[in-house]
């Protein structure tokens, strides 16, 4: 296991690719355990390649990239840190037919998380009473990211990666978010979110990054 | 393995319960097709009975368990589809590399949920083409145990091979082009021990199901082998 | 790992080749010219020179090319697919991959060519193109089996999964050529009356001499066909390859124009 002090994150030139195409064109970032970045720029940038990245979900064809550790370049280290993070994508990787709790129940027990925690988490994510029993087809947007926001916070990862958590939510919700993302790191975990909101990184982050091109400006 | 396996399993059986595609789409699909062999094959034509000089019978009776086959085939490229296309939603393949689940136990789960989806099929289309071409029963240990055999040859290589589709936008297309000439052999086998079991004598189909055994513990094996890789993205 | 690297590989022996215009080298082109006078010789012998059959008459003479095809293509080209895939699934070599795909077309190719010289051999013979045979059907049915390995080859997304998913379908797809041979071998051996079948000539002397000269003709073809399809490939990767740094230049520079814009897809 790593050291506290290791980084948590560590890349250094990673170049990953998309097919043939430079999603990640010699990225170089660093990240410390109990921060939260919070990765900014335009549209294509990479930020979402960045975060799958970090995820274990994207491979590196040249450059070095560590995860916890784990060295996310080989087959075997990007297996082995997937159980350590979360990640927030765009979509909301729920089944359409089932309910919001079942939805919970099984993304939470597929994780190895305790199905005791699922009543709590709901709560915590206001979609506790009514909302349970509604399939997630009848969610709206907002109401699916708290669903997948419960999954991630069932599953209790150290790495938490956000892709654009405050889309589709109201101000209650980000509020929300933020406040989850605050909690958790100040229970050890770290936190990299990208984000297009500039108001909220002066509440959330301690760090902003700008993405840029592939690599990190 | 089997936790992750019972875990998928039981998932992708809710989704069908709730959603009911299995029931009223493919189902019902499997009734036409024999429905529209009957249109194909004319009803009326008529044929003497292998070794008989004399008696005869409708060609559709004769060919009935081939056709039985056929009409599960094609249904069972619908259930196979219907089994990866619910994890096509965004972000859902993420979700299960990151889950940390056994390849393995969820190859067997998705595997294990089509096998029951298909025997279920099979029930309904088996009285359905006694019902339409008339065959007789000689061996009916024989037909069962040919048909779940068959059946956990169809899942696990159907499964696998959709596997090698998944996320894609040709599956559709490509997964029967990929999965129907290696279940030929498996048309083959069920079709003709399916036949002694209808006509007798029974003994002629013992061979074939320890040939649909071996076509399902293979596939099995390979699937368990395989999924892993085929489920990477990266 | 998985790619041969941003800058592409270097090892292969043949990348040699400089004037990348066509795949031609000496030593190809030699290979070439036997074979050409291999098949000249090989049409010579099995058309002109040998007599015709006992049972069969003159449509045997397909014989000569239609059996040794048979079995260049099962047997070779698809065990190099096999082999190509294992080797691939396991070293990461992009080589590997470019062969088990050369050596299925050309497999597919020789089926095809298998099945049309075996319909062509049936009419005289059977009386009709087809008589549900265990070779010919067997023979379909594994054309039909790696055309689908062809098109997973040809699938339109990342490459590298493309090659690892193409791998393992052509180890499973070798599985399948042989229980698909040995059951419909069964099937129809319960069912079928005694027919015609290429191999059941007697054949001794100038005819064996043209069988066996025909097997040799026929690998020789395909050693050429194979050589130069997986030139191709190479130079194709290479091709593909090759534009990955002038991408990454071009991706971080995003940043100077596009800004204003708000950034690039």
């Amino acid at each position: 296991m790593p050291a506290v002090s290791d980084p948590v994150v560590l890349l250094s030139q990673a170049v990953s690719l998309l097919g043939r195409f430079p999603a990640l064109a010699g990225a170089d970032l660093r990240v410390d355990p109990g921060e939260v970045v919070l990765l900014q720029g335009p549209n294509g940038a990479g930020k979402s390649t960045l975060l799958r990245l970090c995820a274990g979900l994207a491979a590196v064809q040249s450059g070095t990239a560590e995860v916890m550790g784990f060295d996310v370049a080989t087959r075997a280290g990007r297996r082995s840190v997937r159980r350590h993070v979360g990640l927030l994508g765009h979509g909301s990787a729920l089944y359409d037919d089932l309910t919001v709790e079942q939805n919970v129940r099984f993304w939470t027990a597929a994780n190895g998380g305790e199905s005791a925690g699922v009543d709590a988490a709901l709560e915590r994510l206001g979609i506790g009473g009514r909302l349970r029993t509604v399939s997630v087809r009848n969610l709206s947007a907002g109401q699916r990211k708290r669903t997948a926001m419960a999954v991630m916070v069932c599953r209790r990862p150290r790495l938490w990666l956000l892709d654009e958590p405050h889309a589709g939510l109201d101000q209650a919700g980000r509020d929300l978010i933020d406040a989850l993302v605050g909690q958790a790191v100040d229970q050890g975990a770290t936190a990299i979110v990208a984000s297009h909101e500039l108001d909220r990184a002066a509440g959330l982050a301690t760090r902003v990054v700008q993405v840029v091109g592939g690599h990190v400006a | 393995m089997w936790r992750d396996a019972r875990l998928i399993a039981a998932k992708d059986l809710r989704v069908e319960w709730v959603s009911r595609v299995l029931t009223t789409q493919v189902v019902p699909f499997g009734l036409l097709v024999l429905i529209l062999f009957g249109f194909g094959i004319s009803p009326d034509l008529q044929t003497f009975e292998p070794g008989e000089a004399t008696s005869k019978v409708a060609v559709l009776e004769q060919v009935a368990p081939g056709l039985f086959w056929l009409a599960v085939l094609f249904s069972a490229l619908l259930a196979i589809g219907r089994s990866f296309a619910i994890e096509a939603v965004d972000g859902n393949l993420d979700a299960l590399r990151l889950a940390g689940l056994d390849p393995a136990g969820i190859f067997l789960g998705k595997a294990g949920a089509v096998l029951v989806e298909l025997l279920l099929l099979e029930v309904v289309l088996g009285f359905g083409s006694f019902v339409l071409y008339g065959a007789p029963l000689d061996n009916a240990v024989l037909l069962v145990t040919v048909v779940v055999s068959a059946t956990v040859g169809i899942a696990s290589a159907g499964t696998l091979y959709a596997a090698l589709a998944a996320g894609l936008r040709v599956r559709d297309t490509l997964v029967p082009l990929l999965l129907l000439p290696v279940l030929a052999p498996v048309l083959l086998g069920a079709s003709l021990a399916t036949e002694a079991a209808l006509f007798g004598p029974a003994s002629d189909g013992w061979p074939w199901l320890a040939a649909l055994g071996a076509f399902a513990v293979l596939y099995l094996g390979a699937g368990i082998l395989a999924f892993g890789s085929l489920l990477e993205d990266s | 790992m998985t790619t041969t690297g941003v800058k592409g590989s270097s090892e292969h022996h043949d990348a040699g080749n400089d004037r990348s215009a066509h795949t031609g080298t000496r030593g190809s082109r030699t290979l070439g010219i036997v074979t050409l006078v291999s098949v000249a010789v090989l049409l010579l012998f099995a058309l002109v020179v040998s007599p015709p059959e006992a049972t069969q008459g003159d449509a045997a003479r397909l014989f000569y090319i239609h059996v040794p095809s048979a079995i260049v293509c099962l047997y070779l080209a698809f065990s190099i697919t096999l082999v190509g895939s294992i080797m691939y699934l396991w070293k990461g070599t992009i080589g590997w991959d470019l062969i088990a795909g050369s050596a299925a077309e050309v497999g597919v190719l020789f089926l095809f060519f298998t099945l049309v010289t075996g319909m062509l051999w049936g009419k005289p013979t059977w009386g009709t193109y087809w008589q549900w045979d265990p070779r010919l059907t067997s023979t379909a049915v594994s054309f039909v089996l790696y055309l689908g390995y062809l098109a997973v080859r040809r699938l339109d997304m990342d490459p590298v999964l493309r090659s690892r998913r193409a791998a393992v379908l052509g180890i499973v797809s070798f599985a399948n050529l042989i229980i698909v041979r040995y059951s419909v071998q069964w099937w129809r051996s319960l069912h079928q009356g005694p027919t015609l079948d290429p191999l059941d000539m007697q054949i001794s002397g100038v005819m064996l001499f043209t069988w066996v000269f025909g097997v040799f003709t026929m690998l020789l073809v395909f050693s050429w066909l194979l050589l130069h399809r997986f030139r191709v490939a190479w130079l194709e990767h290479q091709l593909a390859e090759a534009g990955i740094d002038v991408a990454i230049r071009e991706r971080r520079n995003e940043a100077g124009g596009d800004a204003a814009l708000g950034g690039a897809i």
